[in-house]
């Protein structure tokens, strides 16, 4: 089956190793990314204040967009999926913004598109099980800890993805690769996401506790659902060294360059070279690339 | 500061904006202080979520439009998610946020010009969008 995708503006950009394993992986695994065309950004964040409208039109636009071509919808960055289901859902349960909206933006948009996450689709779809025999070259050995940060999670009642305080699906999803799960509490904790941009000593922060936790608790790698995630936890470590002397830096990964490790692709294909800490010097000495 | 106890300054226009526009009840609160420790970053607000809800019910505006609490919150939405009353508290503090930003004097929070060299490069445009919503009016 093929799915109607949606990119977002960061995968086209500064995540294109996210963009570009993912669509890879799915060829292998028997399903096909098909981008949404004219696509839009998504705004990167779901409007808090109940009257702020206008911030719905662009996810709208998406949802309707989306709707004229299909019936299921895909994203992989955790923002745009966090936002596009939340406005799914408010277009499912609010008859009068829904109206409102789509005067506005001249569509007649009903809420029946069904907003699924990548991830979502390896476990429901694919299955883990059937996952796990299809991999060529299992992470045997490689301790991981997944990095869920909150947009996937959060508000649960809306985006009902996982547990929202002790979810699983990314440690299935490891452990179907052969990976080593580390759990580490700081697993569902948020990165400081925007804050990068308003209070950057914040979010450094934030990612120096996320990142002690995991290397306390053995990880060898954090793999990560998010570009904002990714920035915070990898790009920032070289701030975290300037304020903390003896902070040693892990590698983060998406996790959709794990799965292309795991299926056999070369790693000149994974894009290593966006990530800011370099993965190649730990994947060579287990032996994965 | 000092804080006069009276009760005629609950259910003040300063709670009632804050309230319509995130529609929320302020009054559900009990100040159980979980969304505070829960909160990733309440080690740097010079009071707490909690603590801000409580200046709203009793009208110090002032007081609580001063402080760095709702500036720093992520939207990260731990406090929506542990509040035992059922508020979304981080509703609320986008709220705060827009009684400022939507003031006549425009006060944005950040000031694009004044980033640093080479920043506009580095951090992802997904971070500057939702950062640009939360911070400029």
């Amino acid at each position: 089956m093929d799915y109607l995708y949606f990119p977002g503006c960061t995968l086209y950009t500064k995540a294109k190793n996210f963009d570009q394993t993912a669509r890879n992986c799915s060829l292998l695994l028997g399903f096909e990314l098909k981008e949404l065309p004219n696509w839009t950004c998504c705004g990167a964040t779901f409007p808090l204040a109940t009257d702020n409208l206008m911030a719905l039109l662009p996810p709208a636009r998406i949802l309707a967009s989306a709707r004229e071509q299909g019936t299921v919808l895909t994203t992989l960055c955790a923002v745009c999926f966090n936002v596009i289901k939340r406005t799914n859902r408010l277009f499912q349960e609010d008859g009068e913004k829904r109206d409102k909206i789509n005067n506005f933006i001249e569509k007649n948009y009903q809420g029946d598109l069904r907003v699924v996450h990548y991830l979502e689709i390896l476990k429901q779809e694919v299955g883990f099980p059937q996952l796990k025999e299809r991999v060529k070259r299992p992470l045997t050995g490689l301790r991981a800890a997944p990095y869920y940060g909150c947009m996937l999670l959060r508000p649960f009642e809306e985006m009902e993805f996982d547990d929202k305080e002790r979810p699983t699906i990314f440690e299935g999803f490891l452990e179907a690769l052969g990976a080593k799960v580390v759990e580490f509490p700081y697993k569902i904790e948020c990165c400081g996401s925007f804050q990068s941009v308003g209070s950057p000593d914040v979010a450094t922060e934030c990612a120096y506790k996320i990142l002690g936790s995991a290397m306390k608790n053995g990880a060898e790698v954090v793999v990560s659902t998010c570009p904002m995630c990714t920035f915070n936890i990898d790009h920032k470590q070289s701030d975290i060294k300037q304020k903390y002397l003896d902070f040693k830096t892990i590698p983060v990964l998406y996790f959709t360059q794990l799965l292309g490790i795991a299926m056999g692709l070369d790693h000149r294909t994974l894009g290593f070279e966006q990530n800011f800490v370099d993965p190649l010097p730990l994947l060579k000495g287990k032996g994965l690339v | 500061m000092k804080i006069e106890l009276t009760r005629q300054k609950v259910h003040n226009e300063f709670a009632k904006k804050v309230e319509l526009i995130s529609g929320q009840n302020l009054f559900a609160c009990y100040q159980c202080g979980n969304c505070t420790a829960g909160c990733p970053i309440s080690f740097a607000m010079e009071i707490g979520p909690h603590e801000a809800i409580r200046y709203t019910l009793l009208g110090l505006e002032e007081e609580v439009l001063g402080v760095n609490t709702f500036w720093l919150c992520a939207s990260c939405l731990q406090c929506t998610s542990r509040c035992p009353k059922g508020i979304d508290i981080a509703r609320v503090m986008d709220a705060l946020r827009m009684v400022v930003l939507r003031r006549k004097e425009r006060r944005d929070h950040i000031q694009i010009s004044e980033f640093p060299e080479g920043f506009l490069e580095k951090v992802p445009q997904i971070a500057f969008i939702s950062g640009f919503r939360k911070f400029l009016s």
